[in-house]
C-alpha cells in the first residue's frame, strides 16, 4: 500500500509540473488544468490511505465535513464571480492555501508541545522539520492574512491605505518579536502552548500590517508574491510530512511565483523592494503640482466616432478603467464595426495594466478579441508613430509621459505604452481627477489628445451609435 | 512512508525550484492571469498534508485547527481550479459565449 501512496504522488507531481507546462500556450492550457486537477483529485484520494488516517473513524468524518464545507463554498464563489473581479477572488484562494500550510504546522506544533503523537508516543520532530515547520508557518500565516487584505482592497472593501504613525518601525518591530518567538519554538525542546499562539496571532497581524500600506495599484504585485509565499510555505510543510509531492509543487509554485513576481515589478520599473516598503505617492505630492502646459480638451462622441471610422489604424489601450466598467464586450463590438469598414484594430496592453498580469487579455479574450490582435509593449510600441488614433479606455499611469520625460516624477523610467506618439489620442476617462497614483498625466493636455468624458461602457456605447449612423 | 534526508529534499527542493523557473518563463503575457491562478490551484496540494494532519489528530485543539486546515485547503484546491478553467475557457475560440 505504501508503495501505492507513493506511486500516486509521484504521478501527481509528474502531472503538475506538465500542467503548468502546457499552460504556457493558449492552445493546450485547458488541458493543463485538467492534467493537474486529475492529479490533485488521486493525490487526494490516497491520502486518506497513509498511516494513521483510519485510526480515527471521527477524524476521517470530520475530513469529509470539512473537504466539502471548504469546496462548496470555494466552487459556488468560484462560479459566480465576475471576470473582472477574478483577481481578488485569486487572491483569497491563495490566502487559504497559506492558512492551510499554518494550520498544518499549527497542529504539529501542539502535538509536541502536548507531548504525544498520532501513535500515542511522545511527538517528535527532528531538528530541521521542527524549525521549517515554524518558517513555513510564518509564511503562510502572512500569506493567509495578507492575502484577506489585498481580497478586501480589491473588492472596495477598505478603501483607504491604512498607516500608523511609525507604520514601519511597528512592523519591523513585530517582525523582530515574531522571527525571535518562532526561534524559540524551532529551537527548543520544550515549547508551551501558549508561545505557540502567540507565535501565531504576531504572525497574522504581521501579514495585515505588512499589506494595509500598499496601495491598490500595487496589488498585482503583492498578490503574485503571496502566491510564492504559499507555495514556500507548503514545500516547508511538505518536508516535515516527509511529502514529496508536497515539496515539490510548493517549490515549483514557490520559484515560479518568485519569477512573476520579478517580471512585474519590472515592468513598473520599481525594485522589489520600493513597493512593499516605501508607499506610493508619499512623496510625489511635489511632483504633481508642477506646471502643465495647455489645457484638456472634451470632444463628442460622435466626433471622436468619425475620426476612429476613417482611420487607417487604431490602437486602443485598455486599462481598469474598462474593467470597472465592464466595457470589454463594448469594445469587442466597437472592434467589429471598425474592422467591417477596413480599419486595422489593435490592443496594446501594458504590462501591469489592470489589477494582475494578463487582466486585460482574460478579459478581451472574454469578450470574444483575437489573441493575435492584443500585442504587448515592446511590440505596440514602434506601432504608435504610425498610428491614426490611439483610443484610451480608463487608462492612466501606463500612458504618461511623465515617465519618459521627467526625472522628478515617482514613476520615471517605468516602461509605458507610447499613445502619445500617435496622430490622434481619445482618452475615455470617468471624471478629470488624476490616476491611481495620483500623478496628473500630461498626456491628457497635449494638443493631439481630446478627452472623452463618461463611463467606459457608455462612452464606448456612443462611439459604437457614432459609428453605425455613418 | 519514505525516508527523505536532509540532502535529499535539499536536492529536490533545488531542482524544483528551476523547473519551476524554466517553465513559467516561456509563458506569454497573455496567460499570466491564469497562470498565477494555475500555480495557485497547485499548491492546493497542501489539501494532501491537511489529510494526513488531521487523521493524526488526537486533542479536540488539533482537530479544531486540523479541520480549519482541511477546510482551507480544499478552497483552495477547488476555487484554484474552477477560477483557472473559467478564465482558460475564455481563450477557448469554440465556446465563446460573450457573458459568463
Amino acid at each position: 500500500m505504501d508503495i501505492f501512496i507513493q506511486v500516486v504522488y509521484f504521478v501527481a507531481a509528474v502531472l503538475f509540473i506538465l500542467g503548468l507546462k502546457k499552460m504556457s500556450s493558449p492552445v493546450t492550457a485547458t488541458g493543463g488544468i485538467v492534467w493537474a486537477g486529475i492529479g490533485m483529485v488521486a493525490a487526494s484520494l490516497v491520502a486518506f490511505f497513509e498511516p494513521g488516517v483510519f485510526s480515527h473513524t471521527s477524524n476521517v468524518v470530520l475530513i469529509v465535513i470539512a473537504i466539502g464545507v471548504g469546496s462548496a463554498i470555494a466552487y459556488i464563489t468560484a462560479k459566480r464571480v465576475q471576470m473582472t473581479d477574478m483577481p481578488q477572488m485569486i487572491a483569497i484562494y491563495n490566502g487559504m492555501g497559506g492558512g492551510a500550510a499554518a494550520a498544518i504546522a499549527a497542529v504539529e506544533l501542539v502535538k509536541m508541545a502536548s507531548g504525544h503523537g498520532a501513535d500515542g508516543t511522545a511527538h517528535e520532530l527532528s531538528g530541521t522539520a521542527q524549525v521549517l515547520a515554524v518558517i513555513g508557518a510564518l509564511i503562510g500565516a502572512v500569506s493567509f492574512s495578507g492575502s484577506a487584505i489585498a481580497f478586501a482592497k480589491l473588492q472596495g472593501l477598505m478603501k483607504k491605505t491604512i498607516r500608523l504613525p511609525m507604520h514601519m518601525i511597528i512592523n519591523l518591530g513585530l517582525f523582530v518579536l515574531t522571527v525571535i518567538a518562532g526561534a524559540i519554538i524551532g529551537f527548543s525542546d520544550d515549547v508551551s502552548i501558549q508561545l505557540v499562539l502567540l507565535f501565531f496571532v504576531m504572525a497574522l497581524v504581521f501579514g495585515v500590517l505588512f499589506t494595509t500600506p500598499i496601495g491598490g495599484a500595487d496589488m498585482p504585485v503583492v498578490i503574485s508574491l503571496f502566491n510564492a509565499f504559499t507555495g514556500l510555505a507548503v514545500a516547508f510543510e511538505g518536508y516535515v510530512l516527509e511529502n514529496a509531492a508536497m515539496i515539490i509543487a510548493g517549490t515549483v509554485v514557490g520559484s515560479a511565483g518568485t519569477l512573476l513576481t520579478q517580471l512585474m515589478a519590472k515592468a513598473m520599473n520599481r525594485p522589489i523592494s520600493n513597493i512593499l516598503f516605501a508607499s506610493f505617492g508619499s512623496d510625489g505630492g511635489d511632483a504633481a503640482e508642477e506646471d502643465i502646459e495647455g489645457s484638456m480638451k472634451e470632444i463628442q462622441g460622435t466626433d471622436a466616432a468619425i475620426m476612429m471610422a476613417y482611420a487607417e489604424k487604431v490602437i486602443i489601450v485598455p486599462g481598469y478603467g474598462m474593467a470597472v466598467a465592464q466595457a470589454q464586450h463594448k469594445v469587442s463590438e466597437l472592434t467589429k464595426l471598425l474592422e467591417a469598414r477596413g480599419v486595422k484594430v489593435m490592443f496594446a496592453i501594458h504590462p501591469v495594466a489592470g489589477r494582475m498580469p494578463g487582466h486585460m487579455n482574460v478579459l478581451l479574450a472574454e469578450a470574444g478579441i483575437d489573441y493575435d490582435k492584443i500585442l504587448d509593449l515592446d511590440e505596440v510600441n514602434p506601432e504608435f508613430p504610425t498610428a491614426d488614433v490611439a483610443l484610451v479606455i480608463g487608462a492612466n499611469d501606463v500612458v504618461n509621459p511623465v515617465a519618459r520625460s521627467n526625472p522628478d516624477s515617482p514613476i520615471y523610467g517605468m516602461p509605458i505604452l507610447d499613445a502619445d506618439m500617435a496622430k490622434n489620442c481619445i482618452v475615455i476617462k470617468r471624471g478629470k481627477g488624476s490616476g491611481f497614483s495620483g500623478i496628473e498625466n500630461h498626456l491628457f493636455y497635449a494638443d493631439n489628445t481630446r478627452m472623452l468624458y463618461g463611463d467606459g461602457q457608455k462612452a464606448v456605447g456612443e462611439l459604437i451609435s457614432g459609428i453605425k449612423e455613418m | 512512508m519514505i525516508e527523505i534526508g536532509g540532502f535529499t529534499a535539499l536536492y529536490i527542493f533545488m531542482l524544483s525550484a528551476f523547473t519551476g523557473y524554466e517553465v513559467i518563463s516561456r509563458v506569454p503575457v497573455i496567460l499570466h492571469t491564469p497562470m498565477m491562478s494555475g500555480s495557485n490551484f497547485i499548491h492546493g496540494i497542501v489539501l494532501v498534508g491537511a489529510i494526513v494532519v488531521m487523521g493524526g489528530a488526537e486533542s479536540t485543539l488539533e482537530q479544531v485547527i486540523g479541520f480549519i486546515a482541511v477546510a482551507l485547503a480544499a478552497g483552495n484546491a477547488v476555487g484554484g481550479y474552477v477560477a483557472t478553467v473559467r478564465m482558460l475557457e475564455m481563450f477557448n475560440p469554440k465556446d465563446k459565449k460573450g457573458e459568463v
